[in-house]
């Protein structure tokens, strides 16, 4: 195994059981290994797994049978290394914009060393002028950055993101993909993004990981290999989206909203 | 970017302060009309107590306070009027430079000028006339003859009362919250300790009154456990089903930023659930003012309760009345100061429930 694979993951199942006993997997054996640095997207329709893999990830949950590393620490619970974007209404709502950021470096014990980081990364997601505002004084948007901060000001090795522009609209949208790109290149954390837009998974990362549900596994891992900034007009982008497109068996029939931008 | 530029132009400011907006504005002129309206009442409650002949034969008895050799209760019920008057007056003057507080003191102009009407009925009835059942409905200078009487008397029960609450209350609620958070928190407290609130909780404090008094050194410690024992039950379950609400994403987001136990409870269910808490306390304010002049009228040395208890053998209900309208302001004051330090904890709220 080489050196510069931060997240190695193998053979991984998990099943729940359901509300009438019933099982449900929601991941049988799966297989990957993220390098250092690199930007990863998970794809797939809704009810497929990617939380489910996400939350074994950041160690909110563990799993049946197979193991999971982290710089070849097997993962055994919660660990502010692995920072963890939820989808929406995550922040505490009794904090402001500034006291949000900064509860990452104040659950660790480390706010007083580090106060003067929270400036910093309020900076960084461009929100001067609303560190004292409460969450839900400011648009969704707003929020997910504040959650993208809150998660990166801990300085984690990997950033995990389940969906977190899913509710936003798409100039919204583009907007933190921009914001994404930027953050991940100044301060080149490993990035691992569930979404279930094709044109999101093209745009920000540099392979797509195609899940399929039930049970839950990837059925294809593909490279993106194009500039930065990409072009979501242009011919590689559109020709490798019509092959996404088609894994997902959605090429033919017209292509579901869901799936774009 | 021009959409970051965009979202930064709207300031906070707007957003804070939107449930103040004002629907109709009023004019300077017609501000100081309606001033002068609610004031009106008043001045016309001490014309009729000077003009108004006296009818019924009612002794008009005199005291010499402080400066006044020779007060009557006339002229006291008079400085009273004059005192609301200059009470309201102030508030006119507070009022006049924000639209929000002009809004709320309108509003209430015509209930003002109202009162001050049913004091000038209410005196003519109650002392010119006399035609209200005496003694148990003295005119208003009757009720004020008992604080020209013995005002130091009433103060000292007062403070007795305020004593009294300040210490059961405040016991009762730190009592509340702690026993509120070990039951929310752990499924063992709760399966042992909560059949065991909600059993005891439903019963009026007061029942414990006779256990109380034997168990306890002095008459004073007594009363406080039984409004301790009030407060406790509002607030210990308020505070549980508040720390047990919490979504659960609360915690798991707390627990990928590097979160351990202590910061669970006091940095995120706590914080979760002081809506509820304060919700609770105010549930017991009410209970405890209950329990303290309840617990006060059935075996204190002082307090209000016991003020009117005394008064009430003498068939002093001057007296009674006296107390009750402490009790009004007391209780409101309060409340006032109790909401306020609501405000200002849950501000994080304002604008997010109505
Ligand atoms: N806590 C749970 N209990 C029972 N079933 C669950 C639970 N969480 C997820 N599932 C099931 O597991 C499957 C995968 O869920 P999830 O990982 O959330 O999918 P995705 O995030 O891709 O939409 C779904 O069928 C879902 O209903
Ligand atoms: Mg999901």
């Amino acid at each position: 195994m080489s050196k510069d694979i931060v997240l190695s993951i193998k053979g991984v199942d998990r099943t729940y059981v359901d509300e009438d006993g019933g099982a449900v997997e929601a991941l049988r054996g799966i297989n990957l290994d993220i390098k250092r640095g690199e930007f990863v997207s998970i794809i797939g329709s809704s009810g497929c797994g990617k939380t489910t893999l996400l939350r074994l990830i950041a160690g909110l949950d563990a799993p049946e049978a197979g193991s999971i590393a982290l710089e070849g620490e097997p993962i055994t619970g919660t660990d502010p290394h692995r920072g963890y974007v939820f989808q929406q209404g995550s922040l505490f709502p009794w904090l402001t914009v500034e006291k949000n950021i900064a509860s990452g470096l104040v659950a660790r014990g480390v706010y007083r060393e580090q106060k003067a980081d929270v400036a910093r990364y309020i900076e960084l997601i461009g929100l001067q002028g609303f560190e004292k505002a409460y969450p839900h004084q400011i648009s969704g948007g707003m929020a997910q950055r504040v959650a993208i901060a809150r998660a990166l000001i801990n300085r984690p090795s990997a950033l995990l993101l389940d969906e977190p522009m899913g509710a936003l609209d798409s100039f919204t949208r583009a907007d933190i993909q921009d914001k994404l790109l930027e953050l991940w290149r100044k301060n080149a954390t490993t990035m691992l993004l569930v979404t279930h837009v094709v044109d999101e998974a093209i745009y920000l990362s540099d392979r797509i990981v195609i899940m399929t549900p039930r049970p839950g596994k990837i059925s294809e891992i593909l490279d993106v290999k194009m500039e930065h900034p990409r072009h979501r007009g242009g011919p590689a982008f559109l020709s490798l989206r019509r092959d996404i497109l088609e894994k997902l068996n959605l090429a033919s029939a017209a292509p579901q909203p869901e799936y774009i931008i | 970017m021009n959409i970051f530029s965009l979202e930064k132009r709207s300031a906070i400011p707007p957003l804070l302060k939107q449930g103040r907006a004002s629907k109709r504005r009023v004019s300077n002129a017609g501000f100081l009309l309606l001033s002068l309206l609610s004031v009106a009442g008043f001045v016309a409650a001490i014309f009729i107590n000077r003009l108004f002949p006296q009818i019924a034969e009612v002794k008009i008895s005199a005291y010499a306070i402080g400066a006044f050799p020779d007060l009557s209760i006339n002229q006291a019920y008079q400085i009273v009027l004059g005192g609301l008057i200059l009470l309201y007056i102030g508030i006119a003057v507070f009022s006049f430079f924000d639209e929000a507080r002009r809004e709320q003191f309108i509003k209430r102009v015509p209930f003002r000028f109202a009162i001050g009407l049913a004091l000038a009925l209410w005196d003519v009835l109650g002392t010119k006339l006399q035609s209200l059942p005496q003694p148990f409905f003295p005119g208003p200078a009757k009720i004020i003859e008992s604080f020209l009487m013995e005002g130091p008397y009433i103060w000292q029960n007062t403070l007795y009362s305020l004593r009294l609450f300040a210490v059961g209350f405040l016991v009762g609620v730190a009592f509340g919250v702690g026993t509120g958070i070990l039951i929310g928190w752990f499924p063992k407290v709760y399966y042992w300790v909560y059949p065991v609130l909600k059993i005891t909780g439903v019963i009026p404090a007061v029942a414990w009154m006779p256990f109380a008094l034997t168990l306890f050194p002095t008459p004073f410690l007594a009363a406080a456990f039984l409004i301790v024992i009030c407060a406790w039950f509002p607030v210990a379950f308020l505070t549980a089903q508040g720390i047990q609400s919490t979504p659960k994403v609360h915690f798991e987001v707390a627990r990928t930023l590097g979160a351990k136990t202590p910061y669970l409870v006091f940095r995120v269910a706590i914080p979760h659930a002081l809506p509820q808490i304060f919700t609770g306390i105010s549930t017991a304010n009410a209970y405890a003012f209950t329990t303290l002049v309840m617990s006060e009228m059935m075996g204190q040395p002082g307090g209000l309760g016991y003020y009117i208890n005394a008064s009430k053998v003498w068939s002093a209900y001057y007296k009674v009345f006296a107390a009750i309208i402490v009790m009004a302001i007391l209780f409101s004051l309060i409340m006032k100061g109790m909401g306020m330090l609501q405000n200002h904890v849950l501000r994080w709220q304002r604008g997010l429930v109505k």
